[in-house]
């Protein structure tokens, strides 16, 4: 239905007989083109860029993953084909699934938490009076603007053991409340970025940090969208604010949250910089998700560059299959055709 | 009954407008609840800055520099970060950031004006890859990519991060450029052409000027994108005098003794063009990104 092979609506082909009642000159730079070549013609740039530097890589990845790429085969020695050896030897990896585990636990917990705080954020702003809402977006938008690595750098300063503002907010809290909540009173010291698990919990907070503000601004332009003479009929029938959410917010909304999910999920599977950042480096094997572990295979002696790829493939597999919905989304509510 | 009702109303009223403020109070101090939360780790980065070694070496809460110093921010400028003065960083992240712009601007232009200005065979699906391989994760890329760029000669040459960034930043590019394109009336173009102007002058002088806008905030989005990129600066890049602002900010992050006050006015360096340019494109990377879902 897409495929229509006329040019354009109007725009290419029409103005040309016009055109040639008055001059019978083509127009000069582009004139020698057949109207239906140009969109090709504009597309080529950018199909190379695509092709070349993605797609094409892409293909790579997959193939390397069937190969022997060590450093001489880096150097330029032809590479090795092994078939499935990376793939049986990754599954039999306990880190594989140590690293696999982490992405998925992280990615679970991360979503949920942005999409719910994004959310009664969105919301909030909707209902504050609009100064209040300008200096609430204001707020969250310097979150949402620092750079990762900027914002990794800040979160390791703040649980730094020593002179770490949180270690010092615990110590702060009254003993009795920090034993009945944490079973301890003393955290001078705590090296948070130790332990695998509270490293996590640090990457979690961060990235929640980070990324509601755009739930929250997301939300509430969709919010803006809804014709507020349905919430006022609601409110004439004595609907609870629960009950409104449920029955008209979250329906109308819900094409605005399956492409928010879609895309928190995407964006949380692959979370390299601020892990890598915070676990110092490859030497946590414990604290891996499968970007961090793709990355320590393929560029941290002894190189295993095809077992990273077989890394990066299976993460790419699983997003693709998320992308699947997406796009499915996008095409639905998007004028793609 | 009747008794009770008369005094009853207006204390229902009082009641209702009470619980109307003490609402209004709460939705206030959510708002700054959530304010805090997302500003004090950019403040405490900001404010480390200006402290002094001894108010940022303490177990103390110290909430302000009470004596604020730009030592540090002079320490970053002169002895540098990393073996290299802050500038050297700044200016390599200044160049890849712009290459990419710039290349990334006329290839996301010519295909936004193909897509949005033409019907032809492929252009659904065309568009279909573009969001399928803005999905695609750059870190499953950095191996195939890192060879290519090897062979190509380029590894520690910032055109190579240039011509990765071009890569990662073009389908959402394009993307984001088209809707601006289809936005400007195409009899604009028509009257044009019925005064005999060539396509190249319709596109140049009517097309080209009224899609600018939509042009800066799109460059806009790959600056920050190309300023930002981590892992392959980190990968491509071994030479010290190559390092992009991230890549030196980790490593000197990694030291083994941390000096926080370099760190962190070094970090505030390399925040403040992002933030700047964000508060001019943050309502457009928001419609960018949600697409068409949220029509408001």
């Amino acid at each position: 239905m897409a495929n229509t092979s006329t040019i354009a609506r109007g725009g290419g082909a029409s103005p040309a007989p016009a055109r040639g009642h008055r001059d019978d000159t083509p127009p000069r730079k582009r004139g020698g083109l057949p109207a239906w070549v140009i969109p090709y013609v504009l597309l080529v740039p950018g199909l190379l860029v695509i092709g070349g530097l993605l797609l094409y890589p892409l293909f790579q990845m997959a193939v390397m993953s069937f190969q022997k790429v060590g450093l001489r085969e880096v150097r330029g020695a032809p590479a090795e084909s092994v078939g499935f050896e990376n793939y049986t030897k990754l599954f039999e990896t306990e880190l594989f699934w140590t690293s696999l585990r982490n992405t998925v636990v992280f990615a679970a917990v991360t979503v949920a938490l942005t999409l719910i705080l994004g959310t009664l954020v969105g919301l909030l702003l909707n209902k504050l009076s609009k100064a209040m809402s300008t200096f609430l977006v204001v707020g969250i938008m310097a979150a949402w603007a620092t750079p990762q690595i900027a914002s990794a750098i800040i979160w390791r300063w703040l649980f730094d053991a020593e002179s770490g503002v949180i270690n010092w907010a615990l110590n702060a809290l009254p003993d009795w409340l920090s034993t009945l909540l944490f079973g301890r009173a003393d955290w001078s010291g705590e090296p948070w970025l130790n332990d695998p698990v509270s490293i996590y919990v640090i990457l979690i907070l961060m990235v929640v940090w980070a990324s509601f503000p755009f739930i929250a601004v997301s939300v509430l332009a969709g919010l803006r969208s809804i014709a507020q003479e349905l919430y006022e009929a609601a409110r004439v029938d004595g609907a609870s604010a629960w009950r409104i959410f449920w029955r008209i917010t979250f329906p109308l909304l819900k094409p605005v949250f399956a492409v928010l999910t879609v895309l928190s999920i995407i964006w949380d599977f692959k979370v390299f910089t601020q892990l890598f950042v915070l676990a110092g480096g490859t030497s946590n094997r414990e604290a891996f998700n499968l970007s961090l572990f793709s990355y320590t295979q393929a560029f941290s002696a002894p190189v295993k560059m095809g077992m990273g790829a077989a890394i990066a493939v299976v993460l790419t597999v699983i997003l693709l299959v998320i992308t699947f919905f997406y796009v499915r989304q996008i095409v639905k509510t998007e004028d793609v055709r | 009954m009747t008794v009770l009702r008369a005094p009853a109303r207006p204390r229902t009223r009082r009641q209702l407008s009470n619980r109307k403020r003490l609402g209004r109070i709460g939705l206030n101090t959510a708002a700054v609840a959530v304010f805090v939360f997302a500003v004090f780790p950019v403040y405490w980065m900001v404010s480390t800055a200006f402290k002094s070694n001894q108010q940022i070496f303490t177990t103390q809460f110290i909430p302000f520099p009470t004596d604020p110093t730009l030592e540090h921010v002079e320490r970053v400028f002169t002895e540098g970060v990393a073996g290299h003065s802050v500038w050297r960083y700044l200016l390599n992240s200044a160049i890849v950031a712009l290459g990419t712009v710039v290349v990334g601007a006329v290839f996301a232009l010519l295909s936004a004006t193909a897509v949005a200005r033409f019907r032809f065979r492929g252009r659904t699906s065309f568009l279909i890859l573009l969001l399928i391989v803005q999905m695609v994760p750059g870190e499953a890329l950095l191996i195939p990519l890192f060879m290519m760029i090897r062979r190509a000669g380029l590894y520690d040459q910032l055109l190579g991060l240039i011509v990765v960034n071009v890569a990662l930043t073009l389908p959402f590019a394009i993307w984001m450029l088209r809707t601006f394109v289809a936005a400007v009336p195409k009899e604009l173009e028509e009257a044009a052409w019925i005064d005999g102007a060539s396509r190249f002058t319709t596109f140049w002088r009517v097309l080209f000027p009224l899609v600018a806008p939509g042009l800066v905030a799109t460059s806009i989005f790959s600056f920050i994108t190309a300023w930002n990129e981590f892992v392959f600066a980190l990968t491509l890049m071994s030479d010290q005098s190559g390092f992009t602002m991230p890549v030196a900010l980790r490593y000197f992050v990694s030291q083994r003794s941390v000096d926080w006050g370099a760190i962190m006015a070094a970090s505030t360096l390399m925040t403040i063009p992002v933030v700047v340019f964000f508060l001019l494109v943050q309502r457009r990377m928001v419609s960018g990104l949600v697409a068409g879902a949220v029509k408001g």
